[in-house]
């Protein structure tokens, strides 16, 4: 393994990529609930269909302006955050105007919110706890005035949409039994920094890597490499990046630590060709990728620190864009063995191989987590490319894009309901998000090119 | 040291005023040149003597090469910014070489046979039609498609290394067909001369 300490200057260039210098990137550690063994009831909606709820804006129990701004904040993102899983229905924000506001727990407006067909309104309190803030939870059931959810959180007031983020996932977990996502991570490479690549090749745009919040918020650069970093690719711990970097001259495979700010190189040598795409295995302990080594794109299979390097494929074409099955018994990958490029699975020992698709071009196959049981890739239509998401248990094929721009690169959500994607529908090539039947576009990016994203586990 | 620096001053001090005291009076007048000065090890105290000059041979100098042309003067930046190598050009998803792209490296072979000391790199590259995962592997096969070709008409293959950058240095903006064919190429970029 080779894994060395960044050089000084890059060192200090990549602090001054990170907004709050010597400050690691991001992770705060989330704000720890503070009554963790309390017993949740499920709030219903006292019928069929999915419950019904207002998020007025939470209430600042301290009196300045960044307190109120904070408590403004974190009930904006929590809905914002809630509704992205579509799991509740909102009451429009606009009616909230006619609701006398609350000033605590204990002067809401049930009766109102009721007249409303509300069956449960999200209060909160937002208050200053020295250089921290504390704010504090109830989902209260509009009927019978009973708190279903009701929690605290402690922490630092630097990101108050974290807190949003926290309670949106736990709220999903307590009454919904559902992972959300909304603290997981995109990453994605960008040429939005405008930099030149130096020497002989002085009018082309660098890539660097990108990291941004599930929500496009937050984003920040990970690489300078003064070349190409290209294809992310989240380590399933969150901690670490594996992408395609040219900056040996050639394509090859590097993770960068991007919390201990270390670089390992993967691929390194004479005689190891060129080296593209790295996929993380579920466990974080090996790397798939398709390399030149022995002559042409074959996949292989690598520990993490480069070690142990086990060819998966044998074939003159090209074996390229690995991704695994999600219990990393399996490998779907890119081969245009039969003359186009189509999607095949094969065991992660090389054995059991099978076609998958029969469009007439497709590439980069993303293998959902489960329970899903589908690879969603990108499929020529026209002069360009929509998403289709295979269907593994019947074969079955479906488009979730319908040639709005050209769309590219698809890639899951932890929990399988959301896909990111590229599409040019915008204008430049642009990171989106969708749910997995293609509806609820929502746009992550807008500055430069944006690319090849991927979702962190 | 200091006593060495107000002498220096005091010497510049004195010299600037003869100069003042001198001009304006005479014309110019040509003299012959002064004396080199003595060797500075007898009048600065602490410097030790310079050691001897070691006895050697004469260094023989190879001739300069005579320039024959436009090409071989210029420098790698220059010549890549229009390089006498011509990008080679292809069909959608193919590698294969077409009559016009065999003319072109025709002529690139004979070029590099006549530089024969330049090293290149031969760049695959490809349009926006293909996934830009697809096309890092497509654009390694046609670098080397032209590289193979040029090593069949007799250029050494160690002279020639390749890289593939799929479809993220487009040469030509634009998704019209005119753009998207100027971007199928392998590009040429000489990396020593």
């Amino acid at each position: 393994m080779t894994k060395f300490l960044l050089t000084s200057a890059f060192a200090a260039a990549m602090l001054a990529a990170w907004p709050h210098a010597q400050q690691p990137p991001p992770q705060q550690p989330p704000p720890a609930p503070q009554q963790p063994s309390e017993v949740f009831t499920v709030l219903d909606s006292g019928g069929t269909g999915a419950p019904r709820l207002a998020i007025p804006d939470f209430i600042a129990l301290s009196a300045d302006a960044e307190t109120a701004s904070i408590a403004k904040t974190i009930s904006q993102v929590l809905w914002d955050d809630l509704n992205f899983e579509r799991e509740f229905v909102f009451i429009p924000r606009d009616v909230y105007s006619s609701i006398p506001r609350a000033t605590s727990f204990d002067d809401v407006p049930f009766d109102r919110w009721r007249e409303l067909n509300a069956d449960g309104v999200i209060v909160g309190t937002v208050q200053k706890t020295g250089t921290a803030i504390r704010v504090e939870i109830k989902l209260v059931n509009v009927r019978t005035r009973q708190s279903a959810f009701s929690r605290q959180y402690d922490g630092t007031a630097a990101n108050p949409r974290l807190f949003a983020h926290t309670i949106s996932d736990e709220l999903h977990k307590s009454q919904r039994a559902l992972n959300g996502v909304a603290r997981s991570k995109l990453t994605f490479d960008s040429d939005r920094d405008g930099e030149r690549m130096s020497g002989l090749m002085q009018n082309r745009s660098i890539k660097e890597i990108y990291i941004s919040d599930y929500d496009g918020e937050n984003q920040r650069r990970v690489t300078v490499g003064k070349t190409l970093n290209i294809a992310p690719r989240w380590s399933p711990d969150g901690r670490s990046i594996a992408y395609t970097s040219y900056r040996r001259g050639g394509a090859n495979i590097f993770i960068s630590n991007i919390f201990q700010g270390t670089l390992d190189e993967v691929t390194k040598g004479d005689k190891v060709g060129e080296n593209w795409l790295p996929a993380w295995s579920p466990d974080g302990t090996r790397v798939a990728f398709s390399s030149t080594r022995d002559g042409n794109p074959e996949i292989y299979v690598a520990n993490r620190d480069g070690s142990n390097v086990r060819r998966i494929t044998n074939h003159p074409s090209i074996d390229i864009t690995p991704t695994w099955s999600p219990t990393g018994t399996q490998i779907a990958f890119t081969s245009d063995r039969t003359g186009t490029p189509q999607i095949y699975v094969v065991g992660s020992d090389g054995l059991n191989l099978s076609k998958r698709s029969s469009d007439g071009y497709c590439d980069r196959p993303t293998w959902s987590p489960a329970p899903y049981n589908e690879i969603a890739y990108s499929s020529r239509s026209g002069p360009g490319f929509d998403i289709r998401v295979i269907d593994l248990a019947t074969g079955q094929s479906t488009a979730l894009t319908n040639g709005e721009g050209t769309n590219e690169s698809p890639a899951y959500s932890p929990n399988g309901r959301h896909i990111v994607f590229t599409s040019t529908r915008a204008g430049k090539v642009q990171v989106f998000t969708m749910a997995r039947d293609g509806r609820n576009v929502r746009q992550i990016t807008r500055t430069g090119n944006n690319e090849k994203p991927d979702w962190s586990r | 040291m200091k006593v060495a620096r107000q002498l220096t001053l005091w010497i510049a001090v004195v010299s600037l005023a003869a100069a003042v005291a001198c001009g304006g009076k005479k014309p110019p007048v040509a003299r012959p040149m002064p004396p080199p000065p003595p060797p500075p090890n007898s009048t600065s105290s602490s410097r030790p003597p310079a050691p001897p000059q070691p006895v050697s041979e004469p260094t023989i100098v190879p001739p300069e090469p005579v320039p024959d042309d436009a090409i071989s003067s210029a420098s790698l930046d220059d010549l890549n910014k229009n390089s006498p190598l011509k990008p080679v050009f292809y069909e959608l998803d193919s590698s294969e070489l077409g009559p016009e792209s065999l003319k072109t490296l025709d002529e690139n072979a004979a070029l590099l046979k006549r530089y024969s000391t330049w090293a290149v790199t031969v760049e695959g590259h490809c349009d926006e039609r293909g996934t830009a995962e697809y096309n890092l592997a497509l654009g390694e096969r046609r670098a080397l498609a032209a590289r193979a070709y040029l090593v069949s008409l007799g250029i050494a293959a160690d002279r020639m290394r390749t890289v593939s950058y799929g479809k993220e240095f487009p040469f030509e903006p634009g998704n019209s067909e005119a753009a998207f064919s100027k971007n199928r190429r392998a590009h040429f970029v000489i990396t020593a001369k």
